[in-house]
């Protein structure tokens, strides 16, 4: 069994997760119109056989969504983060398009 | 024969003041407490207890402990029978009625085994090469028989009486195994402040210890060091619990036997499952014996050597009177020693030339002969060994014997720690496999790691102990381990498996593989361990060939002409030991295997006539048995109710999510197909979500409460999968939206109040309210309280009708509800149940689950002009791929029965009048209904767009019922295509 040290709970079993998929692909913006970019975020995915970041939601907690770097050789798990203190590193706070 | 003439008068961690009875094949014995019960077994002469796997030979008690590949029993009780339970293992209690397996008519005498019908067949390959390929058709003729002939215990039936408990559980360190190195290790970490749990699958601590004489020096260790562990509040110590199987996280599998011999517990868990996290382990799991590879090496009255030693001095049994001691190392030669000092006549055959002179010196002192060089080569005797035949320097001869002792020296037992994939290495120094270089977090001591001596497994332990505590940060200082050194001789191996005779000999023996089929399998190519495994089913036993790999790797080597680590070793992956279906289960069974969610008014409904339907984990009304005789009957009496009247309908299970913040407006906008932005407040708006591939997700309607609030409602069964996409998009997507989420699914009760009546029904149940057309409009809000709770009433319809959804605080559901029935009586207003509501649905050409299946988009649906030329929100861009377009998509259409007296059928397949219906068809029905409007089945399906259009015929075929009823193609709105109801 996986276990999950989530940033606001502690560790915790991996039941009370939800896995969200890759985190390592690169959402375009809501309105991107380019069918390649999103053909792209929703299809392509490497398989690597080592470190691999995905988001889980820890559910059955506090319900963040966190991004988990995790070896897939052997479900080590190398680090985790608050995926929204990653994205709004990314995309620092700014007044949303009225 | 007296009963217990084989056990000694004194010694032996047996309580002779207990006598136990149990009973054997019928017979009735007498065990002591602290027995197994293959020790009570052979205390008492049974020597042959149960017939082989596949030749049904005659076989006895090998081992004493979960290795045993021979001794397998089923435990019959009342209502139950529990199969292939190692005798070894079973701790003796009063009452066990035990039965030997796999013979027929009787253990002593098995037709089978006599005639040897089936052996030609059995031999490796024989399944491979007889069922597969051109001739699987054999299988069908020889399945009955084999089937019959080959098998071990059988199972019952009957649901399992007994039950079983799940426990979590958590410690710094994991300690598996309570011989001298894990008790150590125990002792060393708790003194470093760590929290212990030790882990023990025997009822006593001890391991190896335990074959020590019980007024040695040994046993004084033990003592000391159990009550140390006893005393500490930081170790909890786990006895009759096996650690079957190391998962990820350092999580271990437990398993917990219920102490047999404590009637206090009766009625308490039979097996208790834990699953143990602990931040390092220590693996202080010892190591097994192996066998010797000789002909009619499995007869009855063969016997691992320190299985002797321990039915000696544990259970104070001689199991023989003229033993034959065959070893190829010095460990066997403690046993050779305390047979003689109990009073047998010994004789060891070491197939070693020279044997360490001071273990000679000593055997000349007992009176034991030394034959050096030696090795069995066959042995006589049928249900109990008489003669063997030895191979020396001075060539044969032979020997009469009551029991034989084996030792090909010692495996590592590398089970567990391999289950994670640390790989086990052969060392040459010890002619074994030990675990390869382990990960941070855990650590080996003992045997397991080849460190044989007593002396040198206390310190690893010590060591072990001390570094596994470090690892979760505790290391005040501990002391040094109490010494206990038993001048256990370095184990100098001879390992070769020398000339057998001519009877069968057995390298595993629950799967009854011999050396021949191990040749076999060489000259067939089949080399590799992992290969000879399958083909010749090697290890493939319920004791995972605990007693028989390195055997047969050895033979396989040989013949190979390379060395062991060449040959390889196999993977071992859990259970370490068989675990009940019943453990892993514990109580989530029947009811209780998964949770049952109950709206606020499922009292009423269970009260008032409702037939209940599991939707996911929800109760729902299905129909109301007033309605009708079945369901058919009522939910066309509840339909004609809601278009008539009024019906009212728990639709408590929605899901409610409240939205809010300065952004929620431009939240909604993107998450919806259709514009939210411009709603104004004290309105509602059915919204379609999709997914970022395009399909629809989801659908429901969204109230604007406020500027910056907003009420969403999701579907019953997407109301999970909902909140968690808007949280994603929120928490990874758009963080600089100042938008919360927060469910409230539970917090509202939920009934929708739908019929021509329904607003006079209203205003009778709260006339304080302004319920007019005026006041609440179609898509409108009214917010109010009701008996001190909020009150929220939207007009939406989803039946076609004028309708009322009513929210209104969870604990005052059941309350409102029945203040809506007694409003609602004078204008007939009725329950109606799920059947009904999806029934009034498709009547309205709505589309629901069976219609948004994962695969649809909004132009499948006929939504797409919900979007219209809208951009920027979740799936628009990949909804418009030239794919979705295409002329043969499948898209929404209605279809109507025109066949008197049939009917459609959900899951119907769409073909065209002419066409013969073979394959997949153009299409499906995805819901039906008897449309009491229309006076015939309607309903609705998906259809190829370029194969038939409205108007034209479809023939349904359902083939499961062998039905074929033609169908015209419809609008999908069957009722009231203006919308003029609504406002009725
Ligand atoms: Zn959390």
């Amino acid at each position: 069994m996986l276990r999950i040290e989530c940033p606001c709970c502690g560790l915790r079993d991996h039941d009370e997760f939800r896995y969200g998929g890759d985190a390592s692909v690169m959402r375009p913006a809501h309105d991107d119109p380019d069918p390649q970019a999103w053909y792209r975020y929703v299809y392509i995915r490497a398989n690597p056989a080592g470190l691999h970041r995905e988001f889980w939601q820890h559910v059955i907690g506090c319900r963040q969504w966190l991004v988990v770097e995790r070896d897939t050789r052997n479900h080590a798990i190398a680090s985790v983060e608050l995926a929204r203190q990653l994205s709004a590193r990314k995309s620092p706070a700014r007044k949303p398009p009225a | 024969m007296s009963s217990n003439h084989k056990r000694l008068s004194m010694g032996g961690r047996i309580d002779r003041e207990q006598p136990v009875e149990f009973t054997f094949d019928g017979r009735s014995l007498i065990g002591y407490r602290g027995d197994t019960l293959a020790s009570a077994l052979l205390a008492n002469g049974v020597t042959l207890v149960g017939r082989s796997f596949k030749y049904h030979r005659p076989r006895g008690i090998f081992s004493a402990g979960p290795e045993e590949p021979n001794a397998l029993v089923t435990l019959a009780t009342a209502g139950k029978r529990e199969p292939n339970l190692p005798a070894t293992t079973l701790e003796l209690a009063d009452g066990i009625v035990a039965e030997s397996q796999n013979r027929w008519p009787s253990l002593a005498f098995d037709v089978q085994s006599v005639s040897g019908l089936f052996a030609p067949f059995l031999s490796a390959g024989f399944y491979y090469k007889t069922f597969m390929g051109p001739t699987r058709r054999a299988w069908m003729f020889y399945e009955h028989f084999i089937r019959k002939a080959a098998g071990l215990g059988r199972a019952g039936s009957d649901p399992d009486p007994d039950r079983y408990d799940i426990s979590q559980a958590f410690a710094d360190v994991a300690i598996v195994g309570g011989g001298p190195a894990g008790l150590s290790a125990a002792r060393a970490a708790a003194a470093a402040g760590a929290r212990v749990a030790l882990i023990e699958q025997d009822f006593l601590l001890g391991g190896q210890l335990l074959a020590e004489p019980s007024d040695s020096a040994a046993a004084a260790w033990l003592r000391q060091a159990e009550a140390e562990l006893e005393s500490s509040e930081t170790v909890t110590l786990m006895k009759r619990t096996t650690a079957f199987g190391i998962y990820d996280g350092n999580v271990i599998g437990l398993v917990e036997q219920r102490d047999p011999t404590n009637p206090q517990l009766a009625g308490e868990a039979r097996q208790t499952f834990t699953m143990l996290r602990a931040r390092s382990i220590v693996f202080a799991t010892g190591a097994i014996e192996r066998p010797m590879v000789f002909s009619n090496n499995d007869r009855p009255g063969v016997m691992l050597a320190s299985a002797a030693r321990t039915y000696l001095n544990r259970f104070a049994v001689l199991p023989g009177k003229k033993i034959i001691v065959a070893t190829t190392n010095d460990s066997a030669w403690r046993a050779v020693f305390d047979l003689a000092d109990a009073g047998a006549d010994v004789t060891v055959a070491d197939l070693r030339a020279a044997p360490p002179a001071a273990l000679a010196a000593e055997a000349a002192r007992l009176g034991v002969v030394v034959r050096a060089g030696t090795h069995i080569v066959d042995l006589r005797g049928g249900h109990a060994v008489r003669r063997a035949t030895l191979n020396g320097p001075d060539g044969q001869s032979e020997a009469s014997c009551d029991l034989v002792c084996v030792s090909g020296g010692w495996s590592p037992t590398v089970h567990l720690t391999s289950h994670l994939g640390v790989k086990p290495q052969y060392h040459d120094d010890i002619g074994g496999f030990v675990p390869g270089a382990f990960p941070a977090d855990r650590f080996g001591a003992g045997s397991m790691m080849g460190n044989y001596s007593t002396a040198g497994a206390i310190e690893d332990g010590h060591r072990a102990g001390t570094e596994a505590a470090s690892f979760c940060g505790k290391s005040a200082p501990a002391p040094t381990p109490s010494k206990l050194d038993l001048g256990e001789t370095a184990t100098a191996l001879l390992f070769e498996i020398p000339s057998v005779g001519r009877g069968k000999a057995f390298v595993d023996f629950q799967m009854d593989v011999t050396t021949g089929d191990v040749e076999l399998a060489h000259r067939e190519g089949y080399e590799s361990v992992e290969h000879l495994k399958r083909y010749t089913t090697l290890g493939m036993g319920t004791d995972q060939g605990k007693t028989s790999n390195f055997a047969a790797l050895a033979s396989m080597a040989t013949l190979r002409n390379a060395t062991i680590p060449e040959t390889g070793a196999t993977t071992f992956r859990p259970p370490y030991t068989a675990v009940a279906l019943g453990a892993l289960a514990g109580r989530a069974i029947g009811h209780h295997f998964k949770p049952i969610r109950r709206t606020p008014m499922d009292g009423w409904h269970m009260a008032n006539g409702a037939e209940m339907l599991e939707v996911g984990l929800w109760m729902r009304p299905y129909f109301y048995r007033q309605s009708g005789l079945d369901v058919n009957e009522a939910y066309v009496a509840e339909m004609r109710s809601v278009r008539q009247a009024a019906g009212l309908m728990d639709i408590s299970t929605l899901g409610k999510i409240d939205v809010q913040g300065p952004d929620a407006a431009i939240f909604l906008d993107r998450i919806y197909a259709n514009g939210f932005a411009k709603l104004p407040v004290g309105r509602a708006r059915y919204g379609v979500m999709l997914r970022d591939d395009g399909i629809v997700f989801d659908d429901g309607t969204t109230t604007r409460l406020a500027e910056n609030r907003f009420f969403m409602t999701t579907s019953t069964a997407k109301a999970a999968d909902v909140l968690s996409r808007l949280e994603f998009l929120l928490d990874t997507a758009w963080p600089d939206l100042r938008v919360a989420v927060t469910s409230v699914s539970d917090e509202w009760a939920a009934m929708s109040v739908a019929g021509p009546k329904s607003r006079a029904i209203l205003s009778a149940a709260f006339p304080a309210l302004d319920v007019s057309d005026a006041a609440l409009a179609h898509m409108g809000l009214l917010e109010s309280e009701w008996q001190g709770r909020a009150l929220r009433i939207l007009r939406l319809s989803y039946s076609g009708e004028r309708a009322y959804e009513i929210y209104v605080g969870a604990t005052a559901g059941e309350q409102l509800w029945t203040h809506l029935l007694e409003a609602g009586r004078p204008f007939d207003l009725k329950p109606y149940g799920v059947e009904a509501l999806g029934a009034l649905r498709v009547e309205k050409g709505h589309v629901a689950g069976p219609e948004i299946d994962g695969r649809t988009t909004l132009d499948d649906l006929g939504l797409g002009r919900m979007a219209g030329k809208r951009t920027g929100f979740v799936g628009d861009v990949l909804r418009r791929r030239p794919a979705f377009q295409a002329p043969d998509r499948q898209r929404l259409v209605g279809l109507e029965c025109i066949e008197e007296g049939k009917r459609l059928r959900g899951g119907a397949i769409l073909f065209l009048p002419d066409e013969k219906p073979y394959g997949h068809g153009h299409g499906r029905v995805t819901s039906v209904t008897f449309s009491p409007e229309r006076g015939h089945y309607v309903g609705l399906a998906l259809l190829a767009g370029d194969v038939a259009s409205e108007g034209s015929e479809v023939v349904a075929v359902y083939p499961m019922k062998a039905e074929t009823v033609r169908a015209r193609i419809v609008s999908p709105v069957f009722l009231d295509s203006q919308g003029e109801r609504l406002h009725g």
